[in-house]
């Protein structure tokens, strides 16, 4: 049956009503086909729906579980009833062994069964008991199987409280849209405050708590407390007007570096002042960065929401908004040690440097430079001497050579070896061939030792 | 955020840097002799505030017309 269910739609319904209608044969078919647990009914619907669509129109009858899944996927698709929140007292509560609870929500005028799941009900803060006022959120389902509609419950508050949960979420959604939870806005909490804002009742837990975790931290900063109601009627306004008074006096008088908006734990309706929207835009405008602290841990409020830091207790905002001095003071002596040894590297590192340059210096002062000086003229000196011998030396040689050369070529030398030179009187030219005499010149006679005239008796040429 | 607030976190922010640039080694000396003496007036000068001022609360009010009113706070653990 489940799997028929889960397929057979609408236009289904209306194909089946005439199979029941037109043949017995059918029908009984149809009586086969939804007592058996397979899908070739389906199958079998489907194939069918075209052809008889046309008499839709006549009437039909329905088989029970039809009607019933009909009208639950009516409700199903109900936008209304598919996120009801519903106000009534819990009646005929149970929980068997599967954890789910039952029950019942009732008014004066009426009644309503309901269902919670296990994997729901686990998260409830609060355990319901019978007779208790509750809000219930859920969808409104039928259980087929009975017939019968009821609540699938979400989610229960008590109450008043489930009203004011519901104007929450509500205002929480609408300001987030409007971007007052953005980032972007969020003011940095300075880190070393001298003049700390703070607004919440002057006799409640908080400003114990702050005034002692202020003074233990640092001793110094200049505490100014707006007192302020801090639930009830009186509280939001007096919360507002308070912020606009930090402000006020922030821009005329003083600096206040910090506010710390907040109270002690409590009820969420005693909390309440914090979830208002006009206390959330007065810490969203506010100049004077906002730390909040609402409550405890779990407690949440549109104000944590909007301030630019949110302090889990007003005991941590005073640890957010204040540092510790022990920790500040300890920081700064490191410092101050880190930068003695750096610049005691640095001027080692200096010292170093100098006396490199000093060994340097000492190298090169005028005498050593002098006698740098001195050793190199002595030594160009040298190398001027012997290049000046070698070059003598040399041209001794050559010159030597040259004499050589030059007696063997002269005629004097010649003459020595027995040649005698003669030369026709009275020009003295020298005579070379015997065509240059004729028989009767006076020929002079160049010897070694010598000379001598003589006259040509006779010529023979050769 | 008050002037001073800001001094104080200014300072220790600039000692810091001076800490880091001093480490680099890459000053002269003479830089880094006027770094270190900068640093150390900063140090001087966070001590002070530390040490200074005195814990006060004081409760703020406005009257009617909108006067401004200071006077001091005493929690009951004080009294």
């Amino acid at each position: 049956m489940d799997k028929h269910r889960k397929s057979i739609t609408l236009t289904d319904f209306l194909h089946l009503k005439k199979d029941n209608e037109e043949k017995k044969e059918k029908g009984r078919r149809d009586k086969e086909r939804f007592g058996v647990e397979s899908e070739s009914g389906i199958e079998r619907i489907e194939e069918e729906k075209e052809e008889e669509i046309e008499e839709k129109e006549r009437l039909h009858i329905y088989a029970v579980h039809e009607v019933t899944k009909y009208i639950r996927q009516k409700l199903d698709r109900d936008a209304v009833l598919r996120d009801v929140y519903v106000k009534g007292e819990i009646s005929n509560l149970r929980q068997p062994t599967s954890g789910h609870l039952y029950f019942t929500l009732k008014d004066e005028h009426s009644e309503l069964r309901c269902v919670m799941f296990r994997e729901k009900n686990r998260k409830l803060k609060f355990i319901p008991v019978d007779g208790t006022s509750v809000i219930a959120r859920g969808h409104i389902s039928v259980y087929e199987k009975q017939g019968k509609y009821q609540l699938y419950v979400d989610d229960i508050q008590e109450e008043g409280i489930g009203a004011l949960y519901r104007a929450f979420e509500q205002l929480k959604k609408k300001l987030k849209e409007e971007g007052l939870f953005d980032a972007a806005y969020k003011k940095p909490i300075p880190f070393f405050p001298r003049r700390i804002g703070v607004i919440t009742s002057s006799t409640g837990a908080a400003i114990r708590d702050i005034l002692n975790i202020t003074k233990r931290r640092f001793s110094h900063v200049h505490i100014l407390l707006v007192p302020v109601a801090v639930q009830g009627e009186e509280a939001a306004p007096q919360i507002v007007d308070a912020i606009r008074l930090m402000n006020r006096v922030n821009a005329e008088q003083m600096n206040i570096d910090v506010l710390v908006v907040g109270r002690g734990g409590g009820s969420i309706e005693e909390l309440w002042a914090f979830n208002e929207e006009a206390v959330a835009r007065a810490i969203f405008s506010s100049g004077i960065p906002v730390i909040s602290a609402v409550g405890h841990e779990t407690d949440f409020t549109i104000a944590d929401f909007v301030a630019d830091r949110r302090a889990a207790t007003p005991s941590e905002a005073a640890e957010l908004a204040v540092p510790d001095k022990r920790e500040i003071e300890n920081n700064l002596y490191s410092l101050k040690l880190r930068m003695q040894q750096n610049t005691f590297k640095a001027i080692e590192y200096h010292r170093k440097q100098l006396e490199g340059i000093e060994r340097n210096i000492l190298f090169r002062t005028p005498m050593e430079k002098i006698n740098q000086y001195r050793q190199t003229v002595d030594e160009i000196k040298r190398d001027m001497h012997a290049e000046i011998s070698h070059l003598v030396a040399l041209h001794k040689k050559s010159l030597q050579a040259l004499t050589g050369k030059l007696d063997a070529l002269s005629p004097l030398a010649i003459i020595e070896r027995g040649y005698s030179i003669c030369s026709r009187l009275p020009e003295g030219e020298i005579v070379r061939s015997v065509k240059d005499i004729s028989v009767g010149d006076a020929l002079k006679i160049l010897l070694s030792d010598g000379e001598a005239v003589s006259e040509v008796k006779e010529k023979k040429e050769k | 955020m008050g002037e001073e607030a800001i001094a104080f976190e200014d300072a220790m922010k600039r000692l810091e840097s001076i800490v880091e640039t001093l480490g680099e080694g890459n000053l002269s000396l003479e830089d880094s002799l006027k770094m270190f003496e900068e640093g150390m007036e900063l140090c001087t000068f966070c001590n002070k505030k530390l040490d200074e001022a005195e814990y006060k609360v004081e409760k703020l009010m406005e009257r009617k017309g909108g006067e401004i009113s200071v006077e001091e706070f005493k929690t009951k653990t004080e009294e």
